[in-house]
């Protein structure tokens, strides 16, 4: 009785996310208990608190359910063929360097169909922030065995458990040479939202991991409850140790779970060591690209 | 009478039940497990919260935080005349 008489005095308020999102598309396709939405929800908060200017930033999905992110926000965005987020967030960036390019993609996408893009874009250090939504699974396309999938987990296409060794996906950009690793559940919403906002302003290839439960097709194929159980479990097994060897970060099936702050590190980008390496070798025959000039 | 014995509250949520789909996070993870699934079921037949222990309710938004279809969100009532001066007037 008391919350209506409260209700009725409030005024017209709406989700302080709404504004970021393309709201003729809400509600969005993603299942009940998926942690996507949690995702993008912190990912927004990030930019809510840092007053990010929208018209600076362009964000870049590939296919599958986190995919889905780049139709939802309402900033430039693409959605890009397979497995191709990073090369095209990468002609992104050097078409226009003042840009900041979010690549927001899932496990699949970024990692088996779009591997070799990544390894290679930590590799040049290019300046694009990649957060990779891993939920273990293609979710999508009906629950195949991905690339991040643990260690005896079942899936569609390894109904006696899988058998296929998975990614250490911090182990992987920090040896590839990123230069901001972390990796946070979608549990620890507060963390995540300070990650975001850490990966957002750092400047290199930042690489974020957020676990995500897929509770229609992980999680049901392996019994493990609804999204909501995942949570509890990323809340019971979950150790925060910033800093962590990124070697000792491997994910097991319903394991422990080292989240936290792995690496953040300096190095040139690319176009900072291309303008100081031409620089060098042409001399004033060479003008500097991307540099703000203060004439 | 109980009315004065009973708490103040500190907030409130605000919810748009029509596009909650039931997943519980906000049930979950309420830090004053204030909040219950509803009787009723919304528009596409997903149970949605309410508020059942409002006088618990500090208006903390870690619902708003969790939640994956920007369904609910929480105010304080401190905070509710500068926040009704930013809303689009409706």
């Amino acid at each position: 009785m008391s919350s209506a008489a409260i209700n009725l005095e409030l005024p017209p308020l709406q989700n302080p996310v709404m504004k970021y999102l393309r709201q003729d598309r809400i509600p969005h396709i993603w299942c009940p208990g998926c942690g996507i939405g949690t995702a993008l929800n912190a990912f927004i908060r990030a930019l809510d608190e840092m007053q990010f200017d929208l018209d600076r930033m362009a964000v870049v999905s590939g296919i599958g359910c986190s995919g889905r992110v780049a139709g939802y926000l309402n900033v430039d965005s693409f959605h890009t063929t397979h497995g191709r987020a990073i090369p095209f967030a990468t002609g992104l960036k050097l078409g226009n360097p003042e840009l900041k390019v979010v690549v927001f993609s899932g496990d699949g996408d970024l990692f088996a169909i779009g591997g070799n893009h990544f390894i290679h874009a930590a590799r040049r250090n290019m300046d694009l922030f990649v957060v990779c939504v891993n939920n273990f699974t293609y979710g999508m396309t009906g629950g195949q065995v991905a690339p991040t999938t643990p260690l005896g987990a079942i899936q569609t296409t390894m109904p006696y458990g899988n058998f296929e060794p998975a990614f250490n996906l911090p182990y992987l950009a920090d040896s590839c040479g990123a230069v901001y690793v972390a990796r946070w559940t979608v549990y620890h919403i507060k963390q995540l939202t300070r990650a975001f906002k850490e990966g957002l302003s750092k400047k290199g290839f930042a690489f974020l991991e957020v676990l995500s439960p897929c509770p229609t097709l992980y999680s049901r194929r392996n019994r493990l409850g609804d999204g909501v159980d995942q949570l509890k479990y990323y809340k019971e097994k979950s150790v925060v140790k910033n800093g962590a060897d990124t070697r000792e970060v491997e994910l097991s099936f319903q394991g422990e779970i080292v989240v936290g702050k792995f690496v953040d590190r300096e190095r040139p980008t690319w176009l900072e060591a291309m303008n100081e390496h031409l620089s060098q070798r042409l001399g004033l025959r060479y003008q500097p690209y991307g540099v703000r000039h203060e004439d | 009478m109980a009315e004065e014995t009973a708490k103040k509250p500190k907030g409130t949520i605000i919810l748009n039940k029509e596009i909650c789909k039931g997943c519980s996070f906000c049930i979950d993870f309420c830090p004053t497990h204030c909040l219950e699934f509803s009787k009723d079921f919304n528009r596409k037949g997903y149970h949605y919260p309410i508020l059942a222990r409002p006088e618990d309710c500090t208006g903390c938004d870690l619902c708003g935080l969790y939640c994956p279809d920007y369904a609910i969100f929480g105010v304080r009532f401190r905070d509710l005349e500068k926040l009704a001066a930013a809303a689009p007037a409706a």
